[in-house]
């Protein structure tokens, strides 16, 4: 018998859970965070591997990328699609916006991490002046996500001639300014889909960090961990945020880059 | 009782610039990656050995991410191995997906 199970009661640590112990040396919250955040990585697993079966069951753009012209026929090139910047009107700026929503991501990223070794200091003040940056970041990049999605739905000033079949059935022949769930200029339908789909569910995630990151910085702010004797509450946040940058990264390969 | 009083009363730890240091040195590492990849999608011919490189490129950050900015790395072994160990199923679904795919390639285009 471990002298530890005995101990009920007795260790005010605060990873000791009801039974007196400490499993994987963990605590409850902070297990249970990386148990769904296991889940939730099968989840978009799940939609950026159908994204990849998808992008290989239709051919490639293959001419030179000075004639690129969106089709439902073809994959588009992602850098001649994502060109645009806001204020900024009709520059060729390819993946430069996207550019720097990653690495606000990532900058939000590191001031959370930053937070969290503070937050294992008890340093209250550092806590929350890092939180707030990471606020801030995560306010930016949905933002540019906003003004990403407004742009890719209105589309270019001249669209593309497309043959296609219409919300009625309809065989037809018309320009296509932009996208929408049944056509797109840019590439196939299934496209502009999966780009609604995934970046939709990945900001919907980024959405709920924020609330949650707001949270922790209110809490923080009136003193709320200091009470409870701990900062865990940071670490944990600070967990599924890191876990919203790690999906960013492989959306940023998969949509932007291949 | 004094709820306006709004003061630390927990022993603040003094920053340890170490450990500062080697989350900045991280980040560093997260940058010079994107740049390279971005430096990459301008320069190099488009097709497979690029896609490779960007998926091991994309790896290696997620790896960085998960070990040091998420502490996986300070766990205990069990529970490392609890998380990366069920990932390993994904591995079938991206041999199952994409050679359906092409399939569906083949089927529709000759």
């Amino acid at each position: 018998m471990s002298a530890h199970s005995t101990a009920i009661g007795v260790s005010s640590k605060r990873g000791v859970w009801g039974g007196g112990n400490e499993p994987l040396k963990a605590s409850y919250g902070k297990l249970m965070m990386w148990f769904f955040l296991l889940s939730d990585i099968f989840t978009f697993a799940a939609f950026l591997i159908t994204y990849l079966a998808i992008r290989v069951s239709y051919p490639a753009y293959a001419g030179p990328a000075t004639e690129f012209v969106g089709s439902n026929e073809y994959w588009p090139i992602p850098e001649l699609v994502f060109d645009a910047i806001p204020f900024v009107h009709g520059v060729h700026a390819p993946l430069v916006f996207v550019g720097i929503m990653t690495f606000i991501l990532i900058a939000s990223s590191v001031t959370m991490v930053l937070a969290v070794e503070a937050g294992h200091r008890n340093d209250r003040n550092d806590v929350v002046k890092w939180m707030l940056w990471t606020l801030v970041g995560g306010i930016t990049f949905l933002s540019c996500q906003a003004w990403e999605w407004s742009h890719f739905i209105h589309g270019s000033e001249n669209g593309v001639v497309l043959n296609y079949i219409n919300g009625i059935s309809q065989n037809v022949t018309e320009t296509v300014f932009g996208a929408n769930l049944l056509v797109n200029e840019y590439g196939p339908a299934s496209f502009a889909n999966l780009f609604f789909f995934i970046t939709g569910f990945h900001g919907f995630h980024v959405t709920i960090g924020v609330i949650l990151l707001f949270m922790v910085f209110y809490q923080a702010a009136v003193g709320v961990y200091d009470r409870r004797g701990h900062y865990e509450m940071v670490e944990k946040v600070g967990l599924y945020w890191h876990f919203v940058d790690l999906v960013w990264v492989f959306v940023f390969t998969l949509f932007y880059l291949i | 009782m004094d709820i306006q009083e709004n003061k630390s009363t927990l022993n603040v730890v003094p920053r340890n610039n170490d450990k500062i240091k080697k989350i900045w040195k991280t980040a560093l590492i997260l940058l010079a990656i994107t740049a390279a990849e971005f430096v990459m999608a301008f320069t190099m011919p488009r097709g497979i050995i690029l896609y490779v490189l960007f998926m091991a490129l994309t790896i290696w950050k997620a790896k960085y991410i998960i070990m040091q900015f998420m502490h996986l790395g300070d766990e205990v072994k069990p529970l490392i191995y609890s998380i990366l160990v069920p990932i390993a199923f994904l591995f079938w679904l991206i041999i199952v997906l994409i050679k359906e795919g092409s399939d569906i390639f083949n089927m529709r285009w000759f």
